[in-house]
């Protein structure tokens, strides 16, 4: 595995990100620009997930509680103030200190990795059990009804901070969910080269050693717990504010299982890989969805056992694999020209 | 004098719930520590199966107690050999997989079946206490929960098969020195956790609605059980259920079923804070 922060490859993947946000909204028509946005936001989601739990090795099962936190927190205050700017910064906040509670309890408690999954699935539960049963009127937040499970709907877009009602067009929304994506990703990837990240490798790694070389894994994981939680909410907030609308669902085990097909399809310790699942796959149950042919659970649950079963690895390795055995290959043809074909059937 | 009666029962009916929907799940992970997602959705099929052999002119006893465990167990052992068999030892390789098999059953019995709710009427008519009436089907099932607690505890301590598949999960290259098979040990144990949760289903089915995603109900609270137990398959999930059950029923009670739930599960969280083990591990510590 690739410990190193920025290299050429990270370099060019965000590139090609920006170049994405940059030129897109020329290129695509309107459906296109909302979809793709919509998308943007959720990889954003699975960014957080796959850095928490390539990097630090905490798989949590319910990281779309704090996806749907800011979510839900960005609906309430940007319809109960009518401006997106506070809404956005309560987005990132309410997550990380739902994090940093939980997180107390289960690091500093030194709960069990897998008790951990479990108990981030159950918190994301009662929450989706929860927001089902709010569909009372007494039920409100800052005079916004939470709706049950009719969700919340016409939450206003972002608007340009400090402008109230100069609401961003879908292009330049697009644009920001986009450059945000890749922001967050370079971000990450270079943590992942600092100091501070190769520590966090390192608690993935041998969590007993790391402490006995005196660093505390506890105080680490809170760390990167929090911050992948801040990033779910960030993503919950350009999620609602691209598709105006915020409901139970986003709770559900469905949601949480999402992030962690991409997460795994994308390939355990790449950032990159899950961004790129993230698209394939939401694409191809968008493509499901429309042509109605077969159940969407029972699509993805066949996947994630494919994924588990024929590919552990995930796309992206798998692919760096296949690369690396064709670059060797080609590299013996041009040794032996004489010889390819004895050469290609010898190749494992 | 009957309100405290009946709030007593309803407890007793909550406790009785957790074990029924935590026991099946306790023997797959307490004994061979695998996550099991699928829990939730081996309730969903002991429920339907109960349903629809009733619809279909069975007696609901039977329905109840022998078709859906048997069905329910042998879906069990074909997801056992044909994937699970491969993973043991490996936790999240068995968690991702019994995920993908949560949502494939979700799936397929939403494909076959729709996404209706269905349901069966309790049997066993009511009784009255003063003013409050129960329904009798509560009771039997708060009976027939401490009956299944009472018959596993005889059946791992007091029987040949119970010796060897506690002996298997201890040291499995040991049992197969001594001439015992650990796979074919492994594929019972597993049959038999499913089939319990499919009894579970089957004995839920008529209290509760009948869909094809009614497993997420459950999973979560008998995560939960099984967790706070702790290592000690039997005594610390039924310890876990008797201290969760009352609190959940009170505040339900108080207050609204959710507010229940999530005072469960901070009561869960708690507890591992306290006590990291389980809270086997305190009863092993105290005695």
């Amino acid at each position: 595995m690739n410990y190193a922060g920025m290299n050429a490859g990270s370099l060019t993947f965000t590139a090609s990100l920006v170049v994405v946000a940059l030129g897109g909204p020329s290129v695509l028509d309107t459906f296109q620009v909302l979809q793709l946005s919509a998308y943007s936001s959720l990889a954003l989601g699975v960014v957080g997930l796959a850095f928490v739990w390539g990097i630090l090795g905490i798989l949590s099962l319910g990281h779309a509680a704090f996806f749907g936190i800011g979510a839900y927190a960005y609906a309430i205050l940007s319809i109960a103030q009518g401006e997106s700017t506070f809404a956005v910064a309560a987005a990132i906040l309410a997550p990380s200190v739902l994090a940093v509670c939980l997180g107390y309890f289960l690091f500093y408690g030194r709960v069990g990795d897998v008790y951990l999954s479990v108990i981030t699935l159950c918190v994301s539960l009662i929450l989706f059990s929860f927001m089902n049963s709010t569909a009372d009127v007494s039920y409100t937040l800052l005079s916004v009804p939470l709706g049950g499970f009719n969700g919340i709907s016409a939450v206003p877009p972002l608007n340009w901070p400090g402008f109230v009602g100069d609401f961003l067009t879908p292009e330049a929304t697009f644009s920001l969910c986009f450059l945000l994506l890749a922001a967050v990703y370079l971000a990450l990837q270079f943590l992942r080269g600092t100091r501070l990240g190769r520590i966090m490798a390192s608690v993935r790694e041998n969590e007993r050693r790391c402490e006995l070389l005196g660093y505390d894994p506890r105080w680490l994981k809170l760390v990167g717990f929090v911050i992948s939680a801040a990033i779910a909410g960030l993503a919950g907030a350009l999620f609602t504010a691209n598709t105006g609308y915020v409901g139970p669902t986003v709770f559900d085990l469905g949601q949480s299982s999402q992030f962690i097909l991409w997460a795994i399809a994308g390939g355990m310790g790449t950032l990159s890989g899950a961004i790129i699942a993230s698209f394939m796959l939401q694409f191809l149950a968008s493509f499901i969805g429309t042509s109605q042919l077969f159940n969407t659970s029972l699509v993805f649950g066949t996947v994630i056992i494919f994924f588990v079963y024929a590919l552990p690895n995930g796309i992206v390795p798998s692919l760096q694999g296949l690369l690396r055995k064709l670059s060797r290959l080609a590299r013996r043809q041009r040794r032996r020209p004489e010889v390819i074909g004895d050469s290609i059937k010898s190749t494992p | 004098m009957d309100q405290v009666l009946v709030t007593a029962i309803a407890i007793a009916t909550g406790i009785a719930t957790l074990v029924l929907i935590s026991l099946g799940l306790a023997v797959i992970f307490g004994m061979m520590r695998i996550i099991n997602f699928a829990h939730g959705e081996f309730i969903m099929l002991g429920a339907y199966a109960t349903v629809l052999s009733t619809n279909a002119g069975m007696n609901l006893w039977i329905a109840m107690l022998v078709i859906a465990p048997a069905f329910v167990a042998l879906v069990g052992l074909g997801c056992e050999r044909l994937l699970i068999r491969r993973y043991y030892g490996n936790l999240t390789t068995t968690m991702l997989l019994t995920w993908g098999l949560s949502l494939f059953l979700v799936g397929s019995v939403t494909a076959l079946f729709g996404n209706t709710t269905r349901g069966i009427a309790a049997p066993l008519g009511s009784v009255t206490f003063g003013n409050y009436s129960v329904s009798v089907y509560q009771l039997f099932l708060i009976a027939f929960a401490a009956l299944l607690v009472l018959g596993a505890a005889l059946f791992l301590t007091r029987t040949r098969f119970g010796l060897i598949a506690r002996g298997t999960m201890q040291n499995p290259a040991m049992a197969s020195t001594l001439g015992i098979d650990p796979g074919r040990v492994y594929a019972a144990t597993f049959a038999v956790g499913a089939g319990l949760s499919g009894l579970a289903g089957g004995l839920l089915a008529p209290v509760s609605g009948v869909l094809p995603n009614m497993g997420a109900s459950y999973v979560a609270k008998a995560f939960v059980t099984v967790i706070a137990g702790g290592s000690s398959v039997l005594v610390g999930t039924t310890g876990a259920a008797f201290m969760f059950g009352p609190i959940e029923a009170i505040v339900s009670l108080i207050s609204t079923p959710v507010i229940g739930q999530a005072s469960l599960l901070a009561a869960a969280i708690l507890l591992l804070r306290l006590m990291p083990m389980g809270l086997s591990a305190g009863f092993r510590r105290s005695t």
